[in-house]
C-alpha cells in the first residue's frame, strides 16, 4: 500500500461519505479518520487485496461506532451567529433534492448498501463480506431500500412503508 | 421457476447487470410479459442513474489538502501531513513503524548485496558517482599535507628508491616521481594515501622558498580515458590534472595558475616521454 494508491481511493470514499452522511463537511471529517485508520492498522493490510473494499470496510467500521456512541454536547448555533458555509444548492434540480431527501429518509443500513451498489458498482457477495453480513441481507437491503426509494419519489411513501415495516 | 413471476433477487442482479448471459435473457424475456415488474426494473434503474448524477461530481472535485496529507503515513516529517493532523500522537511510536523500520533495514540489505553483486558486473559505474573528484582529492591531500613541517612525507626524498619501490608495489603499478630539479623544486618525499576504492600516491616537492607542490598520483580512474590537461580550484588551492588510461595525475600548489601550469607541463612530458 503506498501513498499513491490510497490517494486515487480518496474521492471515491468522499463520494459515497457524502451521498451516506448527506454532509460534505462531515463525510470529509469520516474520510480523514477512515485514513487516520487505515494508517494505524496498515499491519492488517493484505498486500495484493482490495485496497478500496479495505478501505470502505474501515470506514463503515467507524460508522457504526460513531453511531452507537451518544453524539458529543453541542450548542446550538443560532441563527445569525456565523455564516455556516453551505454546499451551493441553485443549480441542483428539484428531482435531484428530492431524491437526496429520500434517501436521507431510508434507515441507515439500507442506505448503505443502495449507494454502494449504485456509486461503487460493488458486487452483493463483496459488500456482504465488506460488511459482515450474509448475502441475503444484502439483498433484502437492497430490495427495500429501492423500494422504499422508488415509493417516496413517486409520492407514495405514506401506506407502502407501513406495509414495508410488516414485512420486515 | 414459476413462469410468472421474477425472484426479487433477481430482478436486483438484472438491473444491476450481475446475471450471466442467459440468466439475463430469460429474465428479459420474462419482464416484456409483465409490466409491472418491468415498470420497477426501470425506476430502479433510473434511481441508479439519479444517484450516480447526483454524487458524481464529488469524484472531480479538488482533494483536501487535509485529506491529501493523509495519503501519506502520518510519521513521516512531512510538515504538511503534520499540519493537516489535527490530532496527531506526538511521541508515540505507531506499532507498525516498527514493521517499516525492518523493512527498511531489509532493503538497504538487498540494495547493498546487489550492489555487491553488480559490483564485480559493472565495475565502479555507480562508485564513481558517488566518488570524489580526483581534483578534490588531490587539493584535500595537498591543503593537509604540505603545511605539515616536522612530517610532510612518510619517506623521504632521500630515500628516493625505496620510495619508488614501496608506493609502485603499494598501488600495483610502477610509479616514479618526475624530476623537477630544473624548475626549482626538488623531492621532499612522498606518501601513501587512501583513495576512492584503494590506496594512491602523493609526492611532494619543495622550491628554495619553502613553497610547496604535491603531485597526486590515482590509478582509480575506469570513466573516462580523455588526456587534456583541466585545471581546477579549491579554496586557495590550484590543481592542474590529467587523466591517461587508469592514471590519474594532479598537480596541487598555492602558486599562480600560470606558473603552475609550466610545472604541469613538465611534469606531464616526464610521465608520459617515459
Amino acid at each position: 500500500m503506498d501513498s499513491r494508491s490510497i490517494l486515487a481511493e480518496i474521492p471515491r470514499l468522499r463520494r459515497y461519505a457524502r451521498a451516506l452522511l448527506g454532509d460534505r463537511a462531515a463525510a470529509d471529517d469520516l474520510v480523514q479518520d477512515t485514513l487516520e485508520r487505515a494508517w494505524s492498522r496498515i499491519d492488517q493490510w493484505r498486500v495484493g487485496s482490495d485496497l478500496r473494499a479495505w478501505l470502505f470496510g474501515i470506514m463503515h467500521n467507524l460508522r457504526v461506532d460513531q453511531l452507537r456512541r451518544p453524539p458529543p454536547p453541542t450548542r446550538p448555533v443560532e441563527e445569525g451567529d456565523c455564516d455556516l458555509p453551505t454546499r451551493p444548492t441553485q443549480t441542483d434540480g428539484l428531482e435531484l433534492k428530492d431524491l437526496e431527501s429520500a434517501l436521507n429518509q431510508l434507515p441507515d443500513e439500507q442506505r448503505e448498501v443502495v449507494l454502494l451498489v449504485a456509486l461503487e458498482d460493488m458486487a452483493y457477495a463483496d459488500i456482504a463480506a465488506m460488511l459482515g453480513i450474509p448475502a441475503g441481507t444484502v439483498m433484502s437491503r437492497l430490495a427495500r431500500g429501492r423500494e422504499r426509494l422508488r415509493q417516496i419519489m413517486a409520492g407514495l411513501a405514506e401506506t407502502p412503508a407501513s406495509r414495508l415495516r410488516v414485512v420486515r | 421457476m414459476n413462469p410468472n413471476t421474477v425472484k426479487e433477487s433477481d430482478l436486483h442482479a438484472y438491473v444491476d447487470g450481475a446475471l450471466p448471459a442467459p440468466e439475463r435473457e430469460a429474465i428479459a424475456r420474462l419482464l416484456a410479459e409483465l409490466p409491472g415488474e418491468a415498470k420497477r426494473v426501470r425506476d430502479y434503474q433510473e434511481q441508479k442513474q439519479a444517484i450516480n448524477h447526483l454524487y458524481g461530481a464529488t469524484l472531480d472535485e479538488p482533494i483536501p489538502d487535509r485529506l491529501r496529507a493523509m495519503a501519506t503515513p502520518p510519521h513521516l516529517p512531512d510538515s504538511t501531513a503534520s499540519a493537516a493532523l489535527p490530532h496527531g500522537h506526538p511521541g508515540r511510536l505507531p506499532s507498525w513503524s516498527l514493521q517499516r523500520i525492518a523493512a527498511g533495514i531489509l532493503i538497504a540489505i538487498l540494495g547493498g548485496a546487489a550492489g555487491w553483486m553488480a559490483h564485480g558486473q559493472y565495475p565502479s559505474a555507480e562508485r564513481i558517482a558517488a566518488a570524489v573528484p580526483l581534483p578534490r582529492q588531490a587539493a584535500i591531500a595537498h591543503a593537509v599535507y604540505s603545511p605539515d613541517v616536522r612530517r610532510p612525507v612518510e619517506v623521504s626524498g632521500e630515500q628516493e628508491e625505496q620510495l619508488v619501490t614501496w608506493l609502485s608495489k603499494r598501488i600495483g603499478t610502477p610509479v616514479k616521481p618526475p624530476k623537477l630539479g630544473k624548475l626549482g623544486y626538488e623531492l621532499v618525499g612522498g606518501r601513501l594515501l587512501p583513495g576512492n576504492i584503494g590506496p594512491v600516491a602523493q609526492f611532494m616537492y619543495q622550491d628554495g622558498t619553502g613553497q610547496r607542490l604535491t603531485l597526486f598520483v590515482s590509478t582509480e580512474n575506469t570513466a573516462n580515458q580523455e588526456t587534456a590537461f583541466r585545471f581546477a580550484q579549491e579554496g586557495p588551492v590550484n590543481v592542474f590534472y590529467w587523466i591517461d588510461g587508469k592514471f590519474g595525475y594532479a598537480l596541487s600548489a598555492t602558486i599562480d595558475k600560470g606558473e603552475l601550469a609550466r610545472l604541469a607541463t613538465a611534469v606531464y612530458e616526464q610521465i608520459e616521454g617515459k
